[in-house]
């Protein structure tokens, strides 16, 4: 008989939904069926046993080709080549658990390396805001049942986060919300007329790159000042209605994505939308929340944080000393500047995500990417070490965009033999941990990894 | 005053973070004491001396110590960070952090710098002949109490976020500066004798800001209240004064609402 498994967690996108029902085959082997999920989400429980997964750590050959071989060697390997780098970096966690994350920390924190997840090339922008300007946030428990006024900024949950909308912030009906979303005014705020912007009651066309321009036309306009006739593209007439709207707001939530961190002023963009949202605080009650892209990048965030007291971009090179400074200390900006000399690709695809020149300057060194499937990072990789898909395979605690963490399960076991995130760091420290007191020569060691570089 | 020169002869394969070259850690050091400073490269270690010549000693006191910077210093930071007295000359270009919590003494860069030089100063001069990067004189992540005082003079352009969070001193730019210009400042003066980009004064509630060219994009936050004529850095000009950032919350003083002030030269 197969068998279902109730209030799954979804190992996609930043909502982190935790009401999947799985229906697995008798063997425990093969995932039949997903219910509840959006379609990215039920795609990335089919893919876990969909195709051919690769099972064991590939090292590359003199002639460019991987070869098998045992995780113990993938272990020594990449512990070698963090103790013998001046300046290691380990970037990614988009997709792992926290205890994936914690372990990895402890290796960069002996490795001597820097440390940083992928919202160096997506909300941490946010993180310098919040730095700066606080974060007057709320759950999104708090937007489902008391928001009658919903502001998408420069976000596109349509696509990005399916099921954002029907969970949370447009359609439910919640405990003061009762009429769902008739009870509600949603505004959207891009300067693409996107599918979000379809369901909106108000669109306003923001011209691209001007954001912050309209963020303090508000501003002015909630504190009682005279404007210009157009701001970033939008008429004054249009900014009174709705600064008049969020004013008059029972309970109002910005959501905000990638239209205000990855546009021309970022943290800016981000930090005055925060000072509009404490304006408003004057009037009624609003609050402000980042749109986080996947399922736990909001971990790394909360664990590093705990750790070290900074959530990325995290300099352990002093390994006494933790310092923090994106624009210096981040993994594009590092790789450009040539800063870093080893690389591990742990839970992303930076060969598909970072500019092809930073790519250029990490393939100068060795470059190790651990992820369970085959990505553009592995192929151009010197070492692939598989592991178990987290939320699939491997259960743990992941961070839902609004930093609620919620205890995921695993619904099938790993292929045989793969190991967790977290296993794997663990050994990688203990094997640190054996060099550091072998002090091994270090020409000896570097021989090792020598003349298995992959092709350019 | 006594001149240590650093030359570099030995260039990192990496980025050198240089914080020990101050006049402050060299006083009272005989060369060979000097080339034994730390420096590091990543994680590892070593001593001044593995990168860059030493000729000369330090003076008694910081005061009375300059230090002379040559060979190509483009991978080097943090030279002159929290210098407190002396002088610093570097002949060609520097990497981040020049001058960074600087108190007081000079720093004169013969070439370019990089970002986040002369964050989080608090007083003394530093002086750049070429352009430099981002965060100019800005504060350091997280922390609301900028520039405190001192003088940045940069003779060609500026990145973005110059000044952000000042709160005193003086900037001067003689050419452009990109975005963002003494966002959330509280204080101090930035004059750009260039154009600027655009959000001049972005959430700023005291402080002034001169443009002798143009601002691409104006705030909408800012509003035109007349014409002065002033003096600024040694000429005399007729300006238009705005006052602004009028979205930011803003302190009253003798009964009157304080406001930032930006003037653009007529
Ligand atoms: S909305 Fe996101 S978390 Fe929910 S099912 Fe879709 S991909 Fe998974």
């Amino acid at each position: 008989m197969p068998k279902k498994v109730e209030n799954v967690g979804c190992p996609y996108c930043g909502v982190c939904c935790d009401d999947l029902v799985v229906t697995v085959s008798d063997d425990g082997k093969q995932i039949i069926e997903v219910e509840n999920a959006c379609a990215i989400g039920n795609q990335i429980f089919h893919h876990a046993t969909g195709g051919e997964r690769v099972k064991l750590p590939r090292l590359r050959q003199p002639d460019g080709t991987y070869k098998d071989i045992s995780y113990d060697e993938a272990v020594d390997y990449a512990a070698k080549v963090l103790y013998n780098a001046k300046k290691p970096l380990i970037y990614g966690f988009g997709s792992t658990n926290c205890e994936g994350m914690a372990a990895a920390a402890k290796v960069a924190e002996k490795a001597g390396a820097v440390l940083d997840n992928c919202a160096s090339i997506c909300h941490g922008s946010s993180f310098l805001a919040i730095f700066d300007n606080g974060y007057p946030s709320c759950t999104l428990g708090e937007t489902k049942n008391r928001a009658d006024v919903v502001l998408y900024w420069g976000a596109n949950p349509a696509h990005a986060h399916p099921r954002h909308m029907s969970r949370y912030s447009i359609f439910p009906r919640g405990f003061f919300t009762g009429k769902g979303q008739k009870s509600r005014k949603i505004i959207v705020i891009d300067p693409r007329h996107t599918d979000t912007a379809q369901v909106a009651d108000i669109y306003l066309q923001v011209r691209q790159g001007h954001d912050y321009e309209l963020f303090d036309a508000f501003r002015a306009v909630v504190r009682g000042h005279e404007i210009p006739e157009e701001v970033a593209g939008i008429k004054r007439e249009q900014i009174l209605e709705v600064a008049n709207i969020m004013k008059k707001a029972r309970f109002g939530t910005i959501f905000y994505g990638m239209g205000l961190c990855h546009s021309d002023g970022r943290n800016h963009n981000v930090d005055i939308a925060i000072s509009l949202t404490r304006d408003l605080n004057d009037y009624t009650k609003w609050t402000i929340m980042a749109m986080r892209g996947h399922y736990n990048i909001t971990g790394p965030g909360a664990v590093w944080s705990w750790q070290y007291g900074f959530p990325y971009c995290l300099d352990l090179t002093k390994k006494d000393i933790a310092h923090m400074n994106p624009g210096e200390t981040s993994s594009v900006d590092l790789a450009m500047r040539d800063e870093v000399d080893a690389f591990i690709n742990i839970g992303t695809d930076a060969g598909a995500h970072f500019p092809i020149e930073a790519v250029k300057h990490l393939r100068k060194h060795p470059w190790i990417t651990i992820d369970p499937n085959i990505c553009m990072a592995s192929e151009i990789s010197d070492l692939h070490i598989p592991v178990g898909i987290v939320g699939v395979e491997v259960p743990g605690i992941v961070y839902r965009m609004d930093n609620v963490p919620i205890q995921y399960r695993k619904v099938i076991d790993p292929p045989e033999g793969v190991i967790s995130d977290e296993e794997l760091f663990e050994r990688i420290h203990k094997r640190l941990c054996e060099l550091e007191a072998e002090g091994a020569a270090k020409a000896e060691i570097k021989a090792a990894p020598a003349g298995v570089r992959a092709e350019e | 005053m006594k001149t240590v020169i650093l030359t570099l002869t030995n260039p990192p394969e990496l980025m050198l973070e240089g914080q020990n070259i101050t006049p402050d850690n060299v006083a009272g050091k005989k060369a060979a004491e000097i080339a034994a400073l730390d420096v590091w490269e990543g994680k590892q270690k070593s001593a001044l001396g593995t990168y860059f010549a030493v000729a000369g000693d330090g003076g008694a006191t910081a005061a009375e110590t300059k230090i002379i910077l040559r060979g190509d210093c483009t991978r080097v930071k943090r030279i002159g960070q929290q210098m407190t007295a002396g002088e610093i000359v570097i002949e060609g270009n520097a990497d981040m952090y020049i001058g960074g919590w600087m108190k007081g003494g000079k720093i004169h860069v013969k070439g370019n710098v990089d970002s986040f030089c002369g964050i989080g100063m608090e007083g003394g001069e530093l002086v750049i002949d070429g352009n430099a990067g981002h965060h100019l004189g800005a504060s350091p992540r997280g922390e609301w109490r900028g520039m405190q005082g001192g003088l940045i003079r940069v003779a060609g352009s500026v990145g973005n976020d110059t000044a952000t969070f000042i709160n005193g001193g003086t900037i001067v730019i003689g050419g452009d500066a990109d975005i963002h210009v003494s966002t959330h400042g509280e204080g101090g003066t930035v004059i750009i004798k260039g154009n600027a980009k655009g959000r001049v004064g972005g959430q700023m509630v005291k402080g002034n800001i001169y443009v002798y060219g143009t601002i691409e994009n104006p705030l909408p936050g800012f509003q035109m209240v007349g014409e002065v004529e002033q003096e600024v850095d040694g000429e005399t000009a007729t300006f238009t004064h705005y006052i602004g950032d009028l979205g930011e919350r803003h302190p009253t003083a003798k009964g009157k609402t304080v406001y930032a002030n930006l003037y653009t030269r007529n």
